[in-house]
């Protein structure tokens, strides 16, 4: 262990540690720009120049790894010297142009020009210009601003693995581009934005609209995914200005998907502010009273098993409790969850979550994907699985297969096979990739929604757990068999038990029900993504429909009752991410209008019918929560389970798994809603289907 | 001594008589009373008086929505909003100043990069009502455009301070 002496202070560190993450450790900080913790180390901006005794120069401190005897010096005159004139280098070509960059505020230049560098400048010249770039609908660039950090590349490269982005040009004529002109092609592209130093990559949808000394920060959870990456929500007034990403390293690192980052305008717009009542055919605004009485008056004389209540993706753990008491209340054993058909939730607790965790998918070394696209599913999972594959030299090669869409996922994998047959073949060990995972450490089975919203998808439920329990998968201090989701709200809808009762209908049972006229009343709690013809023309030919939500979405249109709700930004929520871990929502916002938290609205309404549930106050609902599911008291914990019994085993079809997100920027309410997210899918989803063509 | 010598100074009114001098000379002296609003006192380059936003002059407005007058604002006056302009500038969509609020300090016009925001050489202002004490854009627009001789005089003239 190299042991260096660092402004007089003796540190020991392990090999490999660079100078500068050294010195970070005792404390002091050191000014970089090209550095960055999770990219690789390029050392050309020179700003982390430190001396070293009996170095004829100062050294650039990110690039040079701590060595025994070395005696460095953070704060002495050579090494402000050497600060202070690669500043005023890196100044010679930057505009002066902070008032109207909206980088302006935040801005790693601005505040390390104040802290390490001159007070005026020497240079006399003209400064160079730059052509602006083309970089798509969320990104926009003024090139003169960059100072050739490179890490916009480096991430493009290496953690969202598409190259392209590059510089061409050298010396001050370098330039930052796509080389042809083209949106960048990634779902991570917004981090960008958050890796640049300066203002030459801002947020397009985002410019100018603020300042960050204007705004409210609220952590928070995000819901466009199953992963629920930790955000921060930037508002100004009752507005929600931006969403950027919180540092989780266990879930998103520091990154966040695009749809995360940038469906936030969705929030503006199409939203139900004010209750609906349908009279005489048409949607009429109405009062809190008049749509409960409307939906009292609907209710009154029907029997527990003529209700239906089917909970949406974006449900938060609160009001699905509150919706599951109610209809408990009323008799009704006719609830689910799972708007795509999805055949999980009977049985333990492991056989529908994320079990190894994403953090685990760092030490797997095989890993089977079956019917799932990742990079669209979950990009941040899709992320981890590149970062470990990247490892590769240093702890061995990760080999993934994939069993479904054969799509690019930014990493080397083997397309296996479309469907269940090839699944099966690899369970009975026909199959070339079998041996892989019986060689493998550890191994990683993940099973996504497309392979489990089809009739046989309990069977391949079954089959992707006999393939994880035979192949060695789930052992002693390691369970590698997952299940992707990707609705921000299903497993904490499963670990209520959301899920039809004793004798319940579920969703194709309801929807049946709606048509043959056994169930008069179905209540939606935010749910869009099924069919929702299917629950008749109107109320006289079919169910009487209460929608309860935020968006004036798919099934608002049907809705004979609108209840209008809280979207995540809007209430203190409770979520469960696809590997089970409990995080908490926070109110960034109010609902507007008259719109109200979700579960308070149910609540009100069990009174108005006489049947009252029994808690005032978020504490008390919370209390309840983990009542019903003890995992509820625990928060951001990674639950640690074996594998119990589940599946169903059974003959498969032939037909090829299909992702269930066909298109990556537009999958809930939300993002339908959002110009931004309409935007990408022209310009990146549209160019994409074009060229298949 | 000094009791003889104060007892006839009092008994010859000489108090008195030296206070009527000094009012017998100011009679020959000229007014300083100015005959307002007829006549009005000189200002300095640097009074700080009612506010307005200045144009370049190609007619271009030269506020870039910065908002470090509104971050600056001590009694928090100033109420801006931004968008991009269809050709892209950043530009101003509202920008609002409670001249109830302000309390003339001239934070904003230090503060603006762009000499858009500045305090004008007029005071009379007062106005009926406290409504059309709530400048928006167009008003502060029109005052410089009504201003805008003496305004860059004043500017020009402070120049060498700064």
């Amino acid at each position: 262990m190299p042991k260096l002496t660092i402004d007089g202070i003796e540190i020991e560190v392990e090999p490999g540690t660079s100078v500068l993450q050294a010195c970070e450790r005792l404390g002091i900080e050191i000014p970089r720009f090209c550095f960055h913790d999770r990219l690789s180390v390029p050392a050309n901006c020179r700003m982390c120049l430190v001396e070293l005794e009996r170095s004829p120069k100062p050294i650039a401190s990110c690039a040079n790894p701590a060595t025994d005897g070395m005696v460095i010096h953070t704060d002495s005159e050579l090494t402000k010297k050497a600060r202070k004139g690669v500043m005023e280098f890196l100044l010679i070509n930057h505009p002066l142009d902070c008032p109207i960059c909206d980088q302006g505020g935040e801005c790693d230049l601005q505040d390390q020009a104040v802290a390490y560098g001159l007070d005026h400048s020497r240079y006399q010249e003209n400064k160079r210009a730059v052509k602006e770039k083309y970089l798509g609908p969320l990104i926009k660039t003024f090139m003169t601003r960059c100072i050739h950090c490179t890490r916009c590349i480096r991430f493009a490269n290496e953690i969202a693995g598409v190259e392209e982005l590059g510089a061409t040009g050298r010396g001050e004529h370098m330039e930052i581009g796509t080389y042809i002109e083209s949106a960048i092609t990634s779902e991570l592209s917004g981090n960008l934005i958050d890796v640049c130093p300066v203002g030459a990559l801002t947020s397009k949808p985002y410019a100018f609209a603020a300042r960050p000394w204007e705004l409210k920060r609220t952590d928070s959870i995000d819901v466009m995914d199953a992963v629920g990456s930790s955000i921060r929500i930037d508002s100004r007034g009752g507005e929600v200005m931006r969403v950027l990403p919180r540092l989780h390293e266990d879930v998103n690192e520091e990154w966040i998907s695009d749809k995360t980052r940038f469906a936030c305008d969705g929030l503006k717009r199409q939203r139900l502010d004010r209750p609906y009542v349908r009279k005489d055919g048409r949607l009429q605004p109405a009062t809190w009273p008049e749509a409960f009485a409307a939906v009292a008056d609907r209710l009154s004389g029907l029997k527990g098993e003529e209700i239906a209540a089917i909970a949406g993706d974006l449900a938060d753990a609160e009001g699905l409790m509150a919706l599951k008491d109610l209809m408990a209340s009323l008799g009704s054993p006719n609830l689910d969850c799972r708007q795509d058909g999805a055949k999980i939730g009977e049985g333990p607790r492991s056989g529908y979550i994320f079990n190894t965790g994403i953090a685990g998918i760092e030490s797997a070394d095989a890993i089977l994907l079956v019917g799932t696209n990742p990079r669209w599913e979950a990009p941040m999972v899709n992320a981890r699985i590149r970062k470990r594959w990247l490892l590769g030299g240093q702890i061995g090669a990760l080999k993934v297969g994939v069993v479904g869409p054969d799509v690019d996922l930014t990493y080397r994998k083997e397309h296996l096979g479309a469907g269940p047959r090839t699944l099966e073949s690899i369970a009975q060990g026909k199959n070339a990739f079998a041996d892989v995972l019986k060689a493998a450490e550890h191994p990683m089975v993940i099973v996504g929604m497309g392979a489990l919203t089809r009739s046989d998808g309990a069977a391949v439920l079954a089959m992707a757990r006999s393939i994880s329990e035979t192949y060695g998968a789930v052992k002693e201090g390691w369970n590698g068999f997952n299940v992707l989701h990707t609705a921000a709200g299903r497993v904490g809808a499963l670990d209520l038990g959301f899920m039809p009762g004793e004798g319940g209908r579920d969703l194709p049972g309801i929807l049946d029900g709606a048509q043959s006229g056994a169930v008069k009343l179905v209540w939606l709690y935010g749910a869009d993504e099924f069919d929702v013809s299917q629950l008749g023309p109107d109320a006289d030919n079919g169910a009487f429909v209460v929608y309860q939500g935020h968006h004036g979405d798919r099934a608002a249109h049907r809705a004979d009752v609108i209840l209008p709700g809280a979207a995540y930004t809007e209430k203190n929520a409770t979520y469960v991410n696809t590997e089970g871990r409990v995080q908490r929502a926070r109110m960034a916002v109010f609902p507007p209008g008259d719109a109200r938290e979700d579960w308070r609205i149910i609540r009100a309404f069990s009174e108005t019918i006489g049947r009252k549930l029994p808690y005032d106050s978020l504490t008390q609902v919370r209390n309840r929560l983990a009542e019903v599911n003890p995992v509820f008291g625990t928060l951001d914990r990674l639950p640690e389970e074996g594998l119990g019994d589940f599946g169903e085993a059974g003959k498969v079809g032939s037909a090829g798994f299909v992702s269930p997100v066909d298109n990556f920027y537009m999958t809930d309410p939300i993002s339908r809603a959002s110009i931004t997210m309409a935007k990408c899918m022209d310009e990146i989803v549209g160019r994409a289907s074009a060229a298949a063509e | 001594m000094a009791f003889i010598d104060r007892t006839a100074r009092s008994l010859l009114l000489t108090e008195l008589l030296s206070g009527m001098a000094l009012t017998f000379k100011a009679m020959f002296k000229p007014k300083v009373t100015l005959n307002y609003p007829y006549e009005k006192g000189p200002l300095s380059p640097r009074f700080r008086g009612e506010h307005a936003l200045r144009r370049y002059p190609n007619g271009e407005e030269r506020c870039i929505a910065c908002k470090l007058c509104e971050a600056i604002c001590p009694a928090q006056a100033i109420t801006i909003e931004a968008e991009p302009r269809e050709d892209g500038s950043r530009r101003t969509t509202r920008y609002d100043i409670d001249m109830t609020k302000c309390i003339y300090c001239g934070f904003c016009q230090e503060a603006c990069p762009v000499d858009a925001i500045v305090e004008g050489p007029n005071f009379e202002f007062a106005t009926e009502t406290r409504e059309e004490l709530y400048y928006n854009k167009q008003k502060l627009l029109e005052n410089g455009d009504r201003w805008e001789a003496q305004l860059a005089a004043n500017i020009a003239a402070d120049a060498p301070y700064r």
